[in-house]
């Protein structure tokens, strides 16, 4: 029998009213998340991944508001929950990561007092344990002297160090699950990779689940269990990385893949994508992807395709219909 | 910290030095001063007497350098309408001027900073609403018509409170108050509340916007992602950081209360510094004018130093250096 | 991908329709359609404009007129009240002139100071700011220690030493012919530091551009660049300061009338009505100080919304 998923996001839309009529920002996205499970969420800028993260962890600025479908934390429905309940849920048992660690942490107060508050919030403890707990935790994501730096504002990290504190906060009360809003987005190239083997090491240590946001295909390559191609507030195609890397099945995805960089050179220039994606309130009708497609079919401008299988992964796309039973 | 604190002491220093510049020019220049003190059945020889006795004839520099001496001293000549040392005319009308300034900035803190508060919170309540048409209105008023419409009300229809004067005070030394006395504190009411409604408005808006800036910021959504209590992100993590900019502007405002004490003090008959640099004003005393610029200036600088000095305490960016990373 | 991207990308504008309809649709428009209250202040301060500008031809009674003024008629009570006169709606004041007709010479003369002062205080603002802002170094410092210096002191403050000088200057008598010109002069020479602050701000980020480089290049001179390209950058900032500022050049001219030393009572304004007035508030005659004060606030809140209302459509990130 299938173990109930840790996160269930079933037929998720997010819209956000404006004067000139109510924008779909989600339309519709269904995913699961296993216990321990890092699922990489890709796309450009737009497509949703971080509406999709925040509505999750149920911070969606107003005027945005999830207008349908539901949330599930090991199957209890989260998304309608009180404001108060809400509340203690994060931190708790969802943690997050945000893109810039230079603004993520409140400059006016020592990193100690910020770690130490949350940990107190949260479990019942002494100051004491919460003071002890927080330097192991700062020791843990690689602080060096964390005793002595728990005194420590901000300012006086570097980039990368702060990364690892905004790490340490949010994995504090052991959350079950962590959301990565592109957090190597902001940081030297020199320690990206640095900080995202930090996510992944200290979250399997702690059995934490991860949803990675991002838009570098590269890092969820790396990192990644599974990943979601997100585009125009629909999820194109999900599925184990190493299937959709190697065979994807989405034209989209398929040029995301063109236009990774390869290390060993296989590729002898990086493809491009034609065109760019649809603003909010101009989604094609049919799939949303039409208008870049290079395989676009009568059926793809007037029906919306539903994610469909594709060997181990799924994908939204008509062409699979097509070359079905002809295997891949 | 310290190379810091130098350099505002220069700073301030440099403003005084101005400030005495334009009070030495209004002071010498503007009008003759010999003409102003003498009558005028006085013959050219005695007026050239006087002048020499004051120093008129010296060069401009040396003449200056002994007003900033002087003023060091806090000497500012005679008062051409009283006929009294300027020093000891201001000195008796201090301590009202002050204390009706101290008493309207706590005011204008204690109601604007919560009201401000509030309301950033509380966008769309009806009560941030009806705050913030109040403190339109209140910034719409001229501050004048709020000391009439004051009287008006409450000593001329209710005949609640005195509408003017400073009640009976009580003498500490040289200090006059009226806070020990209950007449003194009922005279304080209606003038503090003018002085200080146009700082409580300004205040609470200052407040609102700030906490609307700060709550947008990452390091608070930060805080709601982890899970922390309204009321600390609220007062702790939000309103410690609208600190800065609302210290700044109040620090501001404490001198621009004593220099808008002119109008409540001319509104209530307040026995006040204000009233008197009115009164130097329409019969053009000079000397009690310049001094009162050199008091004002001098009062603005030490603020204005002990508002950079609060900045440290507040944000710990500014003190210290940059670690290792 | 942020929240912000994304707003701005709803917030894009289809293009290609004409000028008018843009404006019709524009934000600015929007904004002041949907806000009764915005429509309402302009209603008013429309009316005020009027009033003032059309005061001899509409008001009952010519104030100062000493012919058609009788001390018979003198402090009678607004109608509706016991021994009013219906010729005098609002009453009359101890010299028995019309205190309705009184407000709106009155309200001529406050919008006149107030107007000239802002325009003044906004020219040489600009002009101060333009040229700290692109000459740079020593005049550079120079400007703006001073405005900083200024900037210490309430305008009142500096209007009032302002007259003081000016009353040594000329003598009592000739500043009262001059008062209306004095008071212009020394409520502009308070207000100009916000313009010249602002427009130095834009001046310093325009300067680095590389057109004006280019055009620098080519031997256009480069203040004309400036005020080709600065200028139109700065308006709507400088706009919504004056707008401010308008309000609060009226409350200063009205506070140094109230004081005494600002417009004489020969020409009064509004503030040197209430000065008037507030002699008879003990004797019951309320009228004569309340009536111009109310008219003075509802000008000034309304001009005051006007501002509000500018500044947040201009930019509507500090709403």
């Amino acid at each position: 029998m299938k173990r109930q998923p840790l996160l269930s996001v079933k037929d998720l839309r997010v819209e956000f009213p404006t004067r000139r009529g109510v924008l779909t920002a989600i339309d519709g996205i269904s995913f699961n998340l296993r216990e321990g499970e890092v699922l990489g969420v890709v796309g450009e800028s737009g497509a949703g991944k971080s509406i999709t993260g925040t509505a999750v962890i149920g911070l969606l600025e107003p005027p945005g508001r999830i207008a349908g479908g539901e949330i599930r934390l090991k199957g209890e429905r989260i998304d309608n929950l009180p404001p108060a309940a809400m509340r203690k849920l994060r931190g708790k048992r969802i943690g997050m990561v945000f893109q810039d660690p230079l603004t993520s942490l409140n400059p006016l107060f020592t990193i100690g007092d910020q770690i130490i508050e949350t940990i107190m919030t949260h479990l019942p403890v002494s100051e004491r344990e919460a003071r002890d707990r927080a330097v192991a935790l700062l020791e843990e994501v690689g602080i060096p002297a964390a005793g002595d730096r728990l005194s420590a504002y901000p300012h006086q990290f570097s980039g990368g160090m702060r990364q690892r504190v905004v790490i340490a906060l949010a994995l504090c009360a052991e959350p079950e699950l962590v959301i990565a809003d592109e957090p190597t987005t902001a940081l030297d190239v020199s320690v990206q990779s640095q900080i995202i083997r930090l996510l992944q090491r200290v979250c399997r240590d702690h059995g934490t689940a991860v949803m990675l946001i991002t838009h570098d295909m590269g890092v969820i390559a790396e990192t990644a269990d599974r990943v979601a191609v997100m585009y125009s507030g629909r999820i194109a195609e999900i599925g184990p990385v190493r299937d959709v890397i190697k065979s994807p099945s989405h034209p989209y995805t398929i040029g995301l893949m063109g236009a990774i960089p390869s290390l060993t050179g296989d590729h002898d220039r990086l493809t491009q994508i034609p065109g760019s994606m649809p603003r909010l309130d101009s989604i094609p009708t049919g799939c949303a992807f039409n208008p870049r497609c290079s395989l676009t079919m009568e059926r793809c401008r007037i029906e919306r395709p539903e994610l469909m299988p594709a060997g181990e992964s799924q994908a939204a796309c008509w062409k699979l219909l097509e070359t079905e039973g002809a295997g891949r | 910290m310290l190379a810091f604190t130098i350099r505002r002491l220069l700073q301030a220093i440099l403003v005084m030095l101005v400030v005495a510049l334009i009070s030495f020019t209004l002071f010498r220049f503007v009008g003759d001063p010999v003409n102003q003190m003498v009558g005028v059945e006085t013959t050219p020889e005695q007026r050239e007497a006087l002048r020499e006795l004051l120093g008129l004839n010296d060069p401009i520099l040396v003449q200056f350098g002994r007003f900033i001496t002087k003023a060091a001293q806090f000497d500012f000549g005679t008062s051409y309408q009283f006929r009294q040392p300027v020093a000891e005319l201001i000195g008796r009308r201090l301590p009202a001027t002050l204390e009706l300034s101290f008493v309207s900035a706590v005011f204008a803190l204690l109601v604007g900073i919560p009201m401000g508060v509030y309301t950033g919170l509380h966008r769309d309540s009806v009560l941030s609403k009806l705050f913030l048409s109040i403190s339109l209105i209140g910034i719409s008023l001229p501050t004048f018509f709020i000391g009439i419409l004051l009287i008006f009300v409450f000593a001329v229809t209710l005949q609640w409170l005195p509408s003017f004067g400073r009640g009976e005070v009580v003498q500490l030394g040289w200090w006059s108050t009226g806070l020990l006395t209950w007449s003194g504190i009922k005279a304080l009411i209606l003038p503090a509340i003018t002085l200080g409604l146009f700082q409580m408005t300004l205040i609470m808006r200052l407040v609102r916007s700030e906490m609307l800036e700060v709550i947008r910021t990452d390091y608070i959504k930060f805080a709601r992602a982890r899970g922390l209590r309204q009321r600390s992100i609220n007062f702790r993590h939000a309103l410690k950081n609208t600190l800065v900019p609302v210290i700044t502007i109040t620090g501001l405002q404490l001198g621009s209360i004593i220099a808008f004490a002119i109008i409540t003090e001319t509104v209530f008959q307040w026995p006040g510094m204000g009233l008197l640099f009115l009164q130097s004003v329409q019969n053009v005393d000079i000397p009690i004018m310049a001094a009162y610029l050199m008091l004002i200036a001098f009062l603005f600088v030490t603020i204005n130093l002990i508002v950079d000095l609060l900045y440290f305490r507040v944000d710990p960016r500014l003190r210290v250096e940059r670690a290792a990373h | 991908m942020t929240n912000a991207t994304e707003e701005s990308a709803i917030k894009q504008e289809p293009r290609g329709r004409s000028r008018l309809s843009r404006i019709l649709d524009s934000d600015i428009m929007h904004s002041f359609l949907r806000s009764k209250i915005t429509i309402l202040s302009a209603v008013v301060t429309l009316l005020f404009l009027i009033g003032a500008a059309l005061a001899p031809w509409i008001a009952p009674h010519n104030p100062f007129d000493l012919a058609s003024i009788s001390i018979l008629d003198a402090r009678l009570p607004p109608i509706g009240m016991e021994y009013s006169d219906p010729n005098y709606l609002l009453g009359t004041d101890d010299q028995g002139r019309d205190v309705f007709s009184g407000i709106l010479y009155g309200a001529r003369i406050s919008i006149a100071v107030g107007f000239l002062s802002v325009f003044f205080a906004a020219i040489v603002g600009v002009l101060l700011g333009l040229i700290a802002g692109y000459v740079g170094g020593k005049v550079d410092a120079v400007i703006m220690r001073v405005a900083e210096v200024q900037l210490t002191f309430p305008a009142i403050l500096i209007a009032l030493l302002v007259d003081g000088v000016a009353r040594a200057v000329f003598g009592n008598l000739d500043r009262e012919r001059f008062a209306f010109w004095i008071l212009v002069f020394s409520i502009a020479l308070s207000f100009w530091v916000q313009f010249a602050r602002t427009v130095r701000g834009s001046t310093l980020v325009e300067r680095n551009k590389e057109y004006v480089q280019a055009a620098r290049l080519i031997g256009i001179p480069p203040f004309l660049i400036m005020i080709r390209h600065v200028l139109p950058n700065v308006i709507g900032p400088v706009l919504v300061i004056a707008t401010i500022n308008l309000g609060l050049a009226i409350i200063t001219e009205a506070t140094l009338s109230f004081l005494g030393v600002g417009i004489p009572p020969t020409q009064p304004s509004l503030g040197t009505l209430v000065r008037i007035g507030n002699d008879f508030l003990f004797s019951g005659e309320w009228w004569i100080a309340m009536f111009p004060g109310c008219a003075l606030a509802v000008l000034v809140l309304a001009v005051n919304l006007l501002g509000d209302w500018l500044r947040d459509a201009l930019n509507p990130k500090l709403r």
